[in-house]
């Protein structure tokens, strides 16, 4: 498949002047989706039943772009609808806003230059799962954003989107922008409902799912800022418009977020399917041509991928194939000088670091494979010491409560799995006191 | 054989609310909803864990309990927590003992708990009856392959007076705080941190302070929690484990006294689902150092001619005892011999006794002997009273109750109370469980009976529960229960009762409500004939829960002075003749007719130089409404009997003082609220330490009168014979000349007043850790009543009557106005001896000094 010309979709309006402002978003085209799903086309068919919502985002095929990729409309019409028993209660939509995945910088960039587009999402979501309250995640130490997003949010009222009786039909909506006090576990649906009730983030036991009881026990859907803000592209563009991008199992188009070795990191739009080779086209190549060693496709929680995979299909059957995950299509591009060790070390980090503590293996796991990374990029680490890390991997890895986890063993089980060698040369060179030079080799180019 | 049975299986019908799964090969029918791991628990395969417990709701944290499931043909991709998962029709269940998988996931999660675990197993509390050294040993590594730095915290971290905490052996299960925050309602301890620093904590200023802390250390399935009390103190193989029975509240509560070389060191909850499941409240858990303090008596006194008393032989105690008793019963006492003697310290309003009774002495001389069985008896010894006021006495002047107390109270017991059980259909815990709705008059359960809070809190978690309770104010019971409040000024509450609304009767009258009614009732005249009209009217049933553990079978085992064994009226005399049969007197005419005088009256009329022996069995007189009255009485008896454990304001004022085994140094049994029988066995056996009924039984044949009470088991054996009588009880009058309900004045206040759990109580001394954890005593007052009578929040409030005061600090509750609440017997706050006024009296309220 040859790289396809991109009409951006999400991205459109980035780039044009305040493009955060309603206004702006006004003039190209923002809040007619709205229109059309609650008042109906001008001189065609009426408001939109909520049900034809849900059938028109399951028939375009969105899958969340939060990193599992489960079918959007079909979490919707998990929702339950009805007057009696769980279905009484209030439903309610949570934006998880929470982007916290290493390397992942997509959901921040676009609330922070297209806000409204999350909003106008956030209403017809709403609107199809009868919500009529919202609330919008946002990590914490993202404050610009959150400021941001705040003031969309006020423009939106202002304007009649939300509030009561919105564009005059009788739909009620109020958006809340919720600070997260910046845990990564946060970002783990259970585990945000529970912060954002007022408590000590952690994940919560499955079932009952948020669909028939998630925030204040109610029938809840959590869905990633990308997926919401596709939302009215698809009411606008229709599904088959929608499915004409990317795959046949994962259409649209996807926000990618290069970071590392590349000329011109940042986000690149592109239908899910585009492998790494014609993104490093399109930012320009690995900086100052210093040859690729290794990349994440989807943040530090998806195993590795190295040059052998630089034609991977980056969808979420692609990446799966090729042992890996989509994740948040965030990719970390690490070129030669990086010691792979020292990457692990410090992913590893942040794993042990950002364990909720809720489970054994991931608390206690993490902690321990941490000691030995240290050990090791300090050259005091052994043969065994490598097997010992495989061992405690598979003892955390589908044994954790939540996919934490599952995600912090990620890059270890791949870093070994691709370059072993580095780690046997980090314990072969045996030194009898720790080389504080090396470590500065290890980290690899810095700019 | 084997083919024709597996066929059989192969047709046999899943009953319905069933599915049917196969663990480890074997073939299990489960009901819908069950927890796998409960359903491995019933086919006696053993599946590792650490947070799951089943009366908490499930966790899934510690992941110990993995296994390998296979549902609908499909094996599911990672191993289950089985502590999680409900079972399901045809799921394949593979635990460590058929799945690799699973074996080595368990491992594994083994060897991460114990990478941050110190291991000090050899110094720690639970060394020896730890899960997770029992587990580490049966499914661990028996090397560890991690060679970095341990995680450490300083120890022990104490998150109350008597709960301390090693976070380094800590393994999260969440067993405490879960208890803490479903069970007992009192979230005080949280998780804090995150990843390897996550720990369990309490917040700045507010310790772990709840009423069953204590559970948290007996479900620690580590050394992580130990108590003040134990820690250090033994190892568990060195201890003899008892079962026990709780001799505290009137809930009865199965406990174990462990023991080593003679002395009790620790109690822990028994496992009782039908009475307190595994819990316990920290009354009963802690409170037993009064066994081992220096004011036990444990030698027979009798008081010599110096007025002083002094050790003796039980013989020589028995004899001088006997001869005493029986003089007084025929009134040939040499009046004032004794008395004058006594030193009375106490007595400056009584003027030279000698003198007094110089001036009765043209009166008809003291005659007859008084019962005061004291509320703390078991059944036996309760029986043992009853049997001796009777037969050796001749009367029927014997009373449980040393408490406010009234004729209404005896006609509600009678009506209502007696002979219930759990196998004549009377409320049980599992009726307040199932109940749609209880209505506590006159019941703070969880000061009073904690395990009945317990179960009321967690049939309104569970089963949506509607408690109502007429109080003052909105007390950590009711709130914890979520409990309506029915106010009321303390003294109107007959007439709240009287005038409850239609959403409050409309519930009460669904079928099992029940109405909780506790001994304070007493001190309201016309509140027991109100809650048993509200009862005629909803048909809800009625429950009694006594605050002490022996009220309700001294009740049923006649230490009552209207009432015969099983219930029987004195006055009837068909009633007596089956208590005379059994207890082979010729006729009903021998047993006394007359019904006899209460604890007060008693005390009254020893008092008027009316009686002249007392027998006293563990009787505290400054529980009594009006101790100086209840003292007056006993310093005027001429000849006082007691049989106490300690020392005590009685001992003062005894002749001869009889030592009594407490319960762990004999047998029997309490009948608890719901009039089933506890029974309990010796736990240490002390020579010399003899039950009530056995004293008794001995003194009575020294009085030469059989009362065969040799032991407890003869004692209870003789009682369960004669059963229940034919003739009981029926109406409850209303206490005539119901007084108007006291409307304060300026600078006045009604008072309300209750104990609370942890107070100044005779079986709680000496365990300072205990007392640490009590609730501050405060004066509880609304806004605009401290506002009349110029109190502060936290400054101190001044409660005076004539005869005292008591200085609390002042906390702003929601009490009806012109009401003000007072712990009854906290430290600082004894209402009764220091003010001697009660429940629904006037006082007067000031603001104290800074």
């Amino acid at each position: 498949m040859a790289t396809q010309p991109l009409t951006p979709v999400l991205t459109r309006r980035w780039l044009s002047p305040h493009s955060w402002t309603r206004e702006t978003y006004e003039r190209l085209e923002g809040y007619q989706a709205l229109h059309t799903v609650l008042v109906g086309r001008a001189g065609g068919e009426g408001p939109a039943h909520p049900d034809q919502l849900i059938q028109l985002v399951k028939d375009s095929g969105l899958r969340g772009r939060g990193g599992a990729g489960f079918p959007t409309g079909m979490k919707w019409s998990f929702i339950p609808q009805g007057t009696t028993g769980p279905a009484a209660k209030p439903h309610y939509l949570v934006i998880n806003a929470d982007e916290g995945e290493p390397g992942t910088c997509k959901d921040i960039p676009l609330m922070m230059a297209d806000p409204h587009s999350l909003i106008e999402g956030c209403i017809i979501t709403s609107y199809a799962i009868r919500a009529n309250f919202c609330a919008i995640y946002v990590r914490g130490e993202a404050l610009h954003c959150i400021r941001r997003m705040t003031a969309a949010v006020r423009e939106a009222y202002d304007a009649g989107y939300l509030g009561k009786n919105i564009l005059g039909t009788g739909f009620d909506l109020d958006i809340v922008v919720h600070a997260g006090a910046g845990a990564y576990i946060c970002g783990e649906e259970t585990a945000l409902l529970d912060s954002l009730e007022g408590r000590r983030g952690q994940p919560r036991l499955k079932p009952p799912f948020p669909a028939t009881a998630g925030l204040y026990a109610a029938p809840t859907v959590v869905n990633n800022v990308e997926t919401i803000a596709s939302v009215p592209a698809i009411v606008a563009g229709g599904s088959e418009w929608f499915r004409s991008m990317g795959t046949e199992k994962s259409p649209g188009p996807k926000i990618y977020s290069l970071s590392g070795h590349v000329e011109k990191p940042g986000q690149y739009e592109a239908p899910l399917g585009t492998t790494l080779r014609e993104l490093l086209d399109l930012a320009g190549g690995m900086k100052d041509g210093i040859p690729l060693k290794f990349w994440t496709p989807g943040g530090s929680s998806t195993p590795l991928f190295t040059v052998e995979h630089l034609d991977v299909p980056l969808d979420f059957e692609g990446a799966a194939a090729a042992g890996s995950m989509l994740g948040t299509t965030a990719l970390m591009i690490f070129n030669e000088t990086v010691s792979v060790p020292w990457a692990v070390m410090k992913w590893t980090e942040f794993y042990k670091h950002e364990s909720c503590g809720k489970c054994t293996p991931c608390r206690e796991g993490c902690y321990w494979l941490l000691q030995i990374l240290e050990r090791m990029v300090a050259g005091e680490g052994t043969e065994t010491d490598i097997d010992t890390m495989l061992d405690v991997c598979d003892n955390i890895l589908g044994r954790s409560f939540c996919a934490l986890g599952d995600g912090a063993v990620s890059p270890i089980t791949s870093g070994i799995k691709y370059f072993r060698q580095e780690f046997l040369d980090l314990c072969k060179a045996q030194p009898a006191v720790p080389r504080p030079d090396q470590l500065d080799d290890l980290v690899g180019a810095q700019s | 054989m084997t083919l024709t049975q597996d066929s059989g299986t192969e047709s046999r019908p899943v009953p319905e609310g069933h599915v049917r799964l196969t663990i480890d090969g074997i073939e299990v029918d489960a009901p819908k909803g069950e927890i796998l791991i409960r359903t491995c628990e019933r086919l006696g395969i053993i599946v590792p864990r650490f947070c799951d417990h089943p009366l908490l709701s499930p966790a899934g944290a510690c992941r110990q309990c993995l296994v390998e499931v296979e549902l609908g043909g499909r094996p599911m991709p990672k191993p289950q927590a089985s502590c999680t998962m409900t079972v399901a029709d045809g799921m394949v269940v593979k635990t460590q003992h058929t799945s690799k998988v699973a074996d080595k996931a368990q491992q594994g999660v083994m060897e991460l708990l114990l990478i941050n675990h110190p291991l000090d197993c050899p110094i720690c509390d639970k060394g020896g009856e730890c899960p997770l050294q029992n587990q580490a040993m049966s499914g661990g590594r028996a090397d560890s392959r991690f060679i970095d730095r341990k995680r450490t915290f300083p120890k022990p971290l104490p998150i109350s007076t008597q709960v301390l905490l090693d976070r380094e052996r800590c393994v999260l299960c969440q067993r405490c705080t879960r208890f803490s925050d479903e069970i007992a309602g009192d979230p005080f301890i949280e998780l804090l941190e995150r990843g390897s620093n996550q720990q369990i904590g309490v917040a700045q200023d507010k310790p772990f302070q709840s009423y069953f802390s204590g559970n948290t250390i007996q479900i620690c399935p580590v050394g992580a929690l130990t108590s003040a009390a134990y820690r250090f103190r033994s190892r568990p193989f060195d201890l003899v484990s008892t079962p026990s029975i709780c001799e505290h509240c009137g809930s009865g509560c199965a406990q174990r006294n462990d023991t080593r070389r003679g002395t009790v060191l620790r109690r822990m909850a028994g496992n009782d689902p039908e009475v307190n499941e595994e819990w316990n409240c920290d009354k009963g858990r802690f409170a037993f150092r009064y066994l081992t303090s220096t004011g036990r008596i444990t030698r027979p006194l009798v008081r010599g001619a110096d007025g002083a008393l002094t050790e003796t032989s039980w013989t020589e105690a028995l004899r001088v005892a006997a001869e005493g008793l029986l003089a007084a019963r025929a009134g040939t006492l040499p009046v004032a011999a004794t008395t004058a003697e006594t030193p009375l310290e106490l007595a400056e309003g009584v003027e030279e006794p000698a003198e007094v009774v110089e001036v009765v002495e043209p009166k008809e001389p003291p005659k007859g002997i008084g019962v005061l069985a004291g509320g703390r008896l078991t059944v036996a010894d309760a029986y043992a009273y009853a049997k001796f006021a009777r037969l050796a006495g001749h009367t029927n002047d014997v009373d449980f109750r040393v408490r406010a107390q009234s004729s209404e109270e005896l006609e509600f017991l009678a009506a209502h109370v007696v002979n219930t059980s759990p196998e004549a259909g009377g409320v049980t815990f599992t009726g307040l469980e199932h109940a749609p709705s209880v209505l506590c008059v006159a019941l703070d359960p969880e000061e009073e009976a904690g395990t009945v809070f317990l179960r009321l809190r967690k049939a309104n978690r569970h089963r949506g529960l509607r408690v109502f309770h007429l109080g003052q104010w909105t007390t950590p019971s009711v709130a914890k229960t979520n409990a309506t409040l029915i106010p009321a000024v303390p003294g109107t509450e007959p007439t709240v009762l009287a005038q409850l609304g239609s959403e409050v009767l409309d519930v009460l009258g669904q079928e099992g409500s029940v109405l909780l009614v506790g001994d304070r009732a007493a001190e309201v005249p016309g509140l027991f004939a109100a809650v048993a009209e509200l009862a005629g009217r909803t048909g809800a049933k009625i429950a009694w829960v006594p605050r002490r553990a022996g009220e309700r079978g001294a009740l049923d085992a006649g230490a009552v002075p209207t009432l015969l064994p099983g219930g029987r009226p004195v006055t009837d005399a068909g009633a007596r003749a089956e208590v005379a049969e059994a207890w082979g007197l010729s006729g009903a005419d021998e047993l006394p007719a007359e019904p006899g005088r209460s604890t007060v009256e008693i005390l009254a009329a020893a008092a008027a130089g009316e009686l002249a022996g007392l027998l006293v069995g563990g009787v505290d007189p400054y529980d009594l409404p009006d101790p100086e009255a209840a003292l007056a009485g006993l310093r005027a008896a001429p000849f006082v009997v007691s049989l106490e454990l300690h020392e005590s304001a009685v001992t003062e004022l005894a002749d001869v003082v009889l030592p009594v085994a407490p319960d762990v140094n004999r047998d029997g049994s309490y009948l608890n609220w719901e009039g089933r029988i506890r029974e309990f066995g010796v736990t240490l056996r002390e020579p010399g330490m003899l039950a009530d009924c056995r004293v008794l039984d001995t003194l009575a044949v020294e009085m030469d009168i059989d009362l065969f009470t040799q032991t407890p088991a003869v004692a209870a054996a003789e009682l369960r014979r004669l059963g229940q009588g034919s003739v009981i009880g029926t109406g409850v009058h209303a206490t005539s000349g119901t007084a108007e309900p006291a409307v304060p004045g300026d600078g006045q206040a009604v008072l309300a007043t209750w104990r609370q759990l942890l107070d100044v109580s005779s079986l709680g001394v000496d365990e300072p850790h205990l007392a640490g954890t009590a609730r501050a005593p405060e004066a509880r007052v609304n806004k605009s009543t401290a506002a009349r009578l110029g109190l502060t929040e936290g400054q101190p409030a001044v409660v005076a009557t004539e005869r005292g005061a008591v200085s609390l600090p002042v906390r702003l509750a929601d009490l009806p106005d012109g009401v003000l609440w007072l712990p009854a017997h906290a430290p600082g706050s004894r209402v009764g001896p220091t003010l001697g006024a009660g429940h629904g009296d006037l006082v007067t309220v000031t603001a104290g000094g800074n």
